[in-house]
């Protein structure tokens, strides 16, 4: 009788923490969810406000611009249907270029992109989700 | 020739591993003598013709026979030979090839180590073994031939990935490969136990060092993958909650409860049921990570196969071990139970929550794995889950783990005594709350209640731990190495924490533009970027800067090379950061790009303590690989070998 007691006892202690984990959990999950948008989709005004969200295409060729003396910078990001124009401060990585898929964190501010983040992955391969199949993939990659 | 005897290698492999399975399975359901003393050979045999497929495929890589399709694609005649061995992992089929490799060789281990063991378990454990070879070996045949052959023969090959070019990088799949297959072992023990229908505290005693040694082998791979990730992707981050990170974490957690768990069997005949399931887990999880990683179906550094047939592949087999185990395990767990009660304050009770928060923290993380792409398959939008995300389920779980670390070593099995527990406890804890002060007065940044509080309770655990060795003295009971292994794997946990808490909580990080001759100040070091030069290396070209560091007295520190690779072949720019290593901080210094007239942005950063994280998780390693050198195992071998020497069957 005892153990039957001590064992239900047990049951109950961990089913409170877990769904107190679960609570937590899934609270911290609701706000730490990143929407992921492509320039068209920003276009059309989804993404608005000042959440936090994440933009993916290819970087407009001859849209890089840098300020002299300074660590900002501006290029476009398009999907080759609508394009979005990007600002950020920092350092760049590595494989940013004319022409690279990228990823940038960020929100959007008076139709302008202000990234906190820039992401290019390391790989030439590598399109941003849903940019597959839109654009011929770089020359000089064999597979 | 190599890559077609290659080829007729892993097919021949592919024959033994089904010979084993059968066999060891058949055999030993119906006790025919010699379809059992057919399965070492067969295991052997297997493990003979992989390494045989492996050493070909080194060879046609050092070799530089691009007319194979995968050396063409991953090598190059400038790659140095050193990469080129390493670049037979560098891709798919050929870590794919490693993966069965090590198993192989585990398989192998098992056989010649388990000669003690009854004959039918073991001859059910290589059974077990040989259909996880076979099915990773067909997938190999049929999805992932590294031996296929390139039509025409390019006249030179595409180049190793320039980030996989690194030191760390080339020893860090076989590590952790060596650890996370190494679960098939205790998952096999476990599968074999189910199948006979008895397990006892012996079936524990057999299984812990095999666990141990494959959980040690993980926490140096994943330690190596970290330390990689600070020093070669660039920016000095150690952790990203990348789902591939991710994916070599599920099973450390589920591997480490698995250990834990194992001890409270072995030592109590207690959780039997619960050691089983979690020994499942574990290696479903391996799998789990190998398909995340090997079907391409996450976007990450990591991730190379885009090939939808392997990932279906690579889930159908997932489906077949995860689903018949646990078949397995419905039919048979219902035998095995254990009816023995325990006590609330009591080391087993201790163990129990461990596992229980434990496995909670893996569950969320598999949760925010896999939750984006759950709604990416149903078609509900692209959305990925964050950092902060991760870091606080992590923290929830891990908080009060630790919490309980630091009572649990001193509480004994069956019942502890309170009042000896509390003294000590309490002592930890004001060890622990002096550390974490005073570490916050050096590193004078914001003092935060969670960082306080995370260090309060690092510092005791590492008090504690250091406690036990003393506590035997004291007593004056010699030490088993079990236990020193446990307090120095505990003593790791609490380094590491006072490392992460540190390094994340008091890091400065500036971005910054530099022309020659200017200088930029981070945490009162005077970065000074002197010159910028033309360096040659055998596959890239380099830009190297001098960053000349002082301190706040103005004493000369370091003079730091960072440098910008650009590699031949593929044409990629790559950051090779300047680190100033030191067991108080690290300086770290990243080039950024060139922003014309001499200046360059860089990325600047100061690491407090950073070096203890890794070292805290080498000592963990290290503390495992004390535990499983105890005597007691090595008794179980010394008795296996005087049986050996006795006919078994006249």
């Amino acid at each position: 009788m005892i153990a039957r007691s001590k064992r239900l006892a047990g049951v109950v202690v961990v089913l409170v923490g877990v769904s107190l984990a679960a609570f937590l959990a899934l609270r911290s999950f609701r706000e730490n969810l990143l929407y992921y948008y492509t320039p068209t989709q920003l276009a059309v005004g989804e993404g608005a406000g000042n959440r936090a969200v994440r933009l993916g295409g290819m970087v407009t060729h001859g849209s890089i611009v840098r300020q002299p003396g300074s660590l900002d910078v501006r290029f476009v990001v398009t999907d080759y249907t609508r394009s979005v124009a990007v600002r950020y401060t920092g350092v760049l990585p590595d494989l940013f270029r004319d022409g690279q898929g990228v990823v940038v964190h960020g929100h959007v501010k008076d139709g302008e992109f202000l990234a906190d983040e820039v992401l290019a992955k390391h790989d030439e391969k590598y399109m941003p989700p849903n940019m597959a199949g839109k654009v011929p993939p770089p020359a000089g990659i064999q597979k | 020739m190599t890559a077609e005897l290659g080829q007729i290698a892993l097919i021949l492999a592919l024959c033994l591993a089904l010979g084993q399975a059968v066999f060891g399975l058949i055999g030993a359901g119906f006790g025919w003598g010699n379809w059992m003393a057919a399965v070492r050979p067969a295991t052997l045999g297997q493990a003979g013709f992989v390494i045989l497929a492996f050493l070909l495929l080194v060879s046609a890589f050092v070799g530089n026979d691009f007319s194979v399709q995968y050396v063409a694609l991953n090598s190059n005649s400038e790659l140095p030979t050193f990469y080129r061995v390493a670049a037979v992992w560098g891709a798919h089929e050929g870590s794919m090839l490693l993966w069965v490799l090590i198993l192989a060789l585990w398989s192998a281990a098992v056989a010649l180590l388990s000669r003690s063991l009854p004959e039918t378990f073991s001859s059910r454990v290589l059974g077990v073994l040989g259909i996880i070879s076979s099915g990773i070996l067909l997938f190999i045949l049929l999805t992932s031939n590294p031996f296929l052959r390139a039509v025409p023969a390019p006249f030179d090959g595409n180049d190793l990935n320039p980030l996989l070019q690194d030191f760390a990088l080339t020893i860090h799949p076989p590590i952790l490969y060596t650890g996370y297959v190494g679960f098939a072992v205790a998952f096999a023990f476990a599968c074999a136990a189910m199948i006979e229908g008895k397990l006892d505290q012996t079936w524990a005693r057999w299984t812990r060092p095999w666990t141990t040694v494959a959980w040690l082998f993980l926490t140096i791979g994943i330690t190596l993958g970290s330390w990689w990730a600070y020093y070669e992707l660039g920016w000095g981050g150690w952790w990203m909650w990348d789902p591939v990170e991710n994916a070599s974490f599920m099973p450390w957690l589920a591997g480490t409860a698995l250990i834990h768990s194992l001890a409270v069997t072995e030592k109590r005949g207690l959780f039997r049921n619960w050691t089983l399931l979690l020994a499942l887990f574990t290696f479903s999880l391996s799998l789990l990570g190998t398909f995340l990683v090997r079907s391409g179906i996450i976007v990450s550094v990591h991730a190379f196969a885009s090939d939808p047939l392997r990932g279906i592949f690579i889930l159908g087999l997932l489906a077949v071990f995860i689903l018949g185990a646990l078949t397995l395990y419905a039919w048979r767990a219902g035998q095995l139970r254990s009816d023995a009660g325990f006590e609330w304050w009591s080391r087993e009770c201790f163990l129990l929550l461990n596992n229980v928060l434990l496995v909670i923290a893996a569950v969320l993380i598999l949760l925010g794995t896999l939750y984006p792409l759950m709604l990416a398959l149903m078609k509900l939008g692209t959305i990925s889950v964050g950092p902060p995300y991760f870091q606080l389920v992590f923290l929830i779980p891990v908080l009060p783990l630790i919490a309980l670390l630091i009572i649990g070593m001193h509480s004994a099995w069956k019942r502890a005594r309170i009042a000896p527990l509390r003294q000590r406890v309490v002592t930890c804890l004001i060890v622990g709350a002096l550390g974490a002060i005073a570490l916050s007065f050096v590193y004078t940044g914001r003092v935060r209640a969670m960082v306080l509080i995370g260090l309060l309770l690092a510092i005791a655990t590492m008090a504690s731990a250091a406690w036990v060795p003393f506590d035997y003295r004291q007593r004056r009971v010699p030490m088993p190495r079990g236990a020193l292994g446990m307090a120095i794997a505990h003593f790791g946990v609490g380094l590491f924490a006072v490392g992460a808490a540190v390094a994340s909580a008091y890091q400065i990080e500036r971005d910054v533009s530099l022309a020659p001759g200017q200088s930029a100040n981070v945490a009162g070091y005077e970065f000074r970027y002197v010159t910028m030069r033309s360096v040659e290396g055998p596959n890239y070209h380099a830009r190297e800067a001098d960053v000349v560091i002082t301190d706040a007295q103005g004493g000369l520190v370091t003079t730091l090379h960072p440098q910008k690779r650009t590699y031949l072949v593929q044409q990629q720019p790559m950051t090779e950061a300047g680190i100033d290593v030191s067991w108080k901080r690290d300086l770290f210094v990243a080039l950024g790009e060139d922003l014309g007239n001499g200046a360059w942005s860089m990325r600047l950063q100061y690491k407090p303590l950073i070096r203890y994280l890794w070292l805290g998780s080498l000592l963990m390693a290290f503390g495992g690989l004390m535990a499983t050198t105890d005597r007691r195992y090595r008794t179980e071998l010394a008795q296996a070998r005087a049986e050996t020497t006795v006919p078994v069957r006249p």
